[in-house]
């Protein structure tokens, strides 16, 4: 079952001069089709400006589509009335961790979604204590947020949507401000909430090493979907890759490079123990 | 020509309940016209040691000279040590303020007093150096993309005329064709102008492919101080303090555990695949 349907998408806004008349229309989502499973890590890749940001503001009814339509569940996100399940339903995790914590205290930043949801009192704490689980920061519920590292800041951004029980959470580069233990930890929080709660997580990011685990993969150029498919279909296309200004995977770069340089070698690797295993078996 | 700690210890909100030591015994000196990588995960003191190089912060203990003089003398002139070693902090693109581009890089020569012209021909010098054209001079600054704002608050530095450079994660945020875009502008203005860049970084790729000598910090202190190909050869210690080496480093390191006579202390994408292509095709034999 899809939990999110995109239906030829559009986004358009207006540039403006100085004296407020309108100078050009751009398109920063120029007719979007994506229908994304219950339970499915999608990742979506694209340059600054392909229009990714903006396309992942409509999930949750941040931004409504100029023409087409959204469902997130069944329901229109250009209905109002929708509004409060709709955000129920996507929880949203943005880049920079300081910009999304209110509490003082760990868990209180924690609880501040359901509260405001009316949840009552108990299964708030409830709620609190399996999120803080989740993102394995439960040793610092009691703790001041202005006093944990990047990686540790936004994982309990992370669990303050857990604990609204979203059923798919859109992550916009929630790693690009941390370190690489905080880059690792906060991937493996979100692998765990998608393999073991069963969350569908929209993830866009600009570091394809977190890409790997996903089941699909959307590159996005100029407000439009170029490219579609698992992230072994998408890498080992290097050269598109390049084209749309993406990187791919250090394993197939390299393994790229050395099929062009002679080697017969397979080129659909991501992982360094793949790329072991192929020049192993030349040699 | 340089900047030199000697023995500096920062202890911030001493005497208090959140007391604590974020610089530990610092030593270290930074020649004119290096290019220096500074890492360590967050909290590892990397920020609190960029604000003591041009003296935002006082050191608790210990001395910082800049060219032999003491910076904490009382007849030492802060300011000017300011706009000889300049600093952008992360995301400079949310310190941009003026209506144009041009007028917001004329802002630092403006206060350093200069005349109009003197001011209006750094400012040229500072965007031709992050190569913006004139195209951009009167354009607000939030009518750019992210990499173009942010190489307007270098250049905003820049017109300062420094010395030294310090960056905070200047790519951060970016994709790759701007990482790149920006990280081989600093690199140009590194060779041309011969200022020395002090680049704090996250991305061991981006450490690996543009600086010559890494400074590594954790729990303020210096951990490591060495070329940058002799620091990413402890990789096993860059993972205990949450830092790592470059993916192909490890890919080496594999290649080497399976018989293959590769060297592992490669860091660049180039030097692996030639590595490579000189075992395999030149019959090199897994011993």
């Amino acid at each position: 079952m899809s939990i999110i349907k995109i239906k030829d998408a559009i986004y358009e806004y207006f540039k403006r001069d100085e004296n407020g008349e309108v100078m050009e229309t751009v398109q920063a989502v120029a007719g979007v089709t994506i229908d994304i499973e219950q339970g499915e890590f999608v990742a979506i890749l694209g340059h600054n400006g392909s229009g990714k940001s903006t396309l992942a503001k409509h999930l949750n009814a941040i931004l409504k589509p100029t023409r087409g339509t959204i469902y997130v569940k069944e329901m229109d996100t250009r209905e109002d009335r929708y509004l409060l399940d709709i955000r129920q339903t996507t929880g949203m995790v943005f880049q920079n961790p300081d910009n999304q914590i209110i509490g003082t205290v760990v868990e209180e930043d924690v609880a501040f979604g359901p509260e405001n949801l009316g949840v009552p009192t108990k299964e708030i704490w409830d709620r609190v204590l399996k999120s803080l689980e989740a993102v394995n920061m439960t040793a610092y519920r009691e703790q001041s947020p202005n006093k944990l590292s990047g990686g540790q800041k936004q994982r309990i951004a992370i669990a303050g949507v857990m604990a609204m029980e979203p059923e798919c959470i859109v992550l916009d580069e929630p790693t690009a401000m941390l370190d690489p233990l905080g880059r690792k930890d906060v991937v493996e929080a979100i692998t765990e909430l998608n393999q073991k709660k069963k969350i569908t997580i929209i993830l866009i990011t600009h570091n394809m090493d977190e890409v790997i685990g996903a089941d699909k993969v959307y590159v996005m150029d100029h407000g439009k979907v170029v490219l579609k498919g698992t992230p072994r279909e998408i890498f080992s296309d290097v050269e598109t890759m390049k084209q749309y200004g993406l990187e791919v995977p250090a394993p197939t770069e390299l393994a790229y490079r050395l099929k062009k340089a002679g080697l017969s070698i397979r080129t659909d690797i991501l992982t360094k123990d793949e790329l072991v295993e192929q020049l192993c078996q030349l040699n | 020509m340089s900047i030199k700690l000697e023995n500096v210890n920062y202890i911030y909100a001493q005497g208090t309940a959140y007391e604590k030591q974020a610089l530990k015994d610092v030593t270290l000196e930074i020649q004119k016209g290096e290019f220096i990588g500074l890492a360590g995960h967050t909290g590892s003191g990397k920020s609190t040691l960029i604000q003591h190089l041009n003296g935002l912060e006082k050191a608790t203990s210990g001395t910082i000279t800049y060219d032999g003089q003491n910076i904490y003398d009382k007849n030492f002139d802060l300011d000017a040590l300011r706009m000889k070693v300049g600093l952008t902090f992360q995301y400079p693109e949310y310190q941009l303020f003026e209506p144009t581009v041009f007028e917001d890089v004329c802002f630092g020569p403006k206060n350093q007093k200069l005349d109009k012209e003197e001011v209006e021909e750094r400012a040229r010098e500072a965007l031709r150096l992050v190569g913006l054209s004139k195209e951009f001079y009167d354009k607000s600054p939030f009518q750019l993309s992210g990499g173009q704002k942010r190489r307007v608050a270098i250049a905003g530095v820049l017109a300062m005329n420094p010395d030294y450079l310090i960056l905070d994660e200047p790519a951060a945020g970016l994709d790759p064709i701007g990482r790149t875009e920006i990280l081989d502008q600093i690199k140009r203005l590194h060779e041309e102008k011969g200022i020395a860049v002090i680049l704090v970084s996250h991305s061991m790729e981006d450490l690996a492919n543009y600086v010559d000598r890494m400074i590594v910090m954790n729990h303020g202190e210096k951990v490591f101080d060495d070329k940058t190909k002799n620091v990413f050869a402890h990789y096993k210690e860059l993972e205990w303090i949450g830092l790592s080496a470059p993916a192909v480093t490890y890919i080496m390191d594999e290649l080497k555990q399976k018989g293959f006579p590769v060297s592992t202390d490669v860091i660049h994408m180039d030097d692996a695949e030639r590595e490579i292509l000189n075992v395999i095709k030149g019959g090199g034999q897994r011993s």
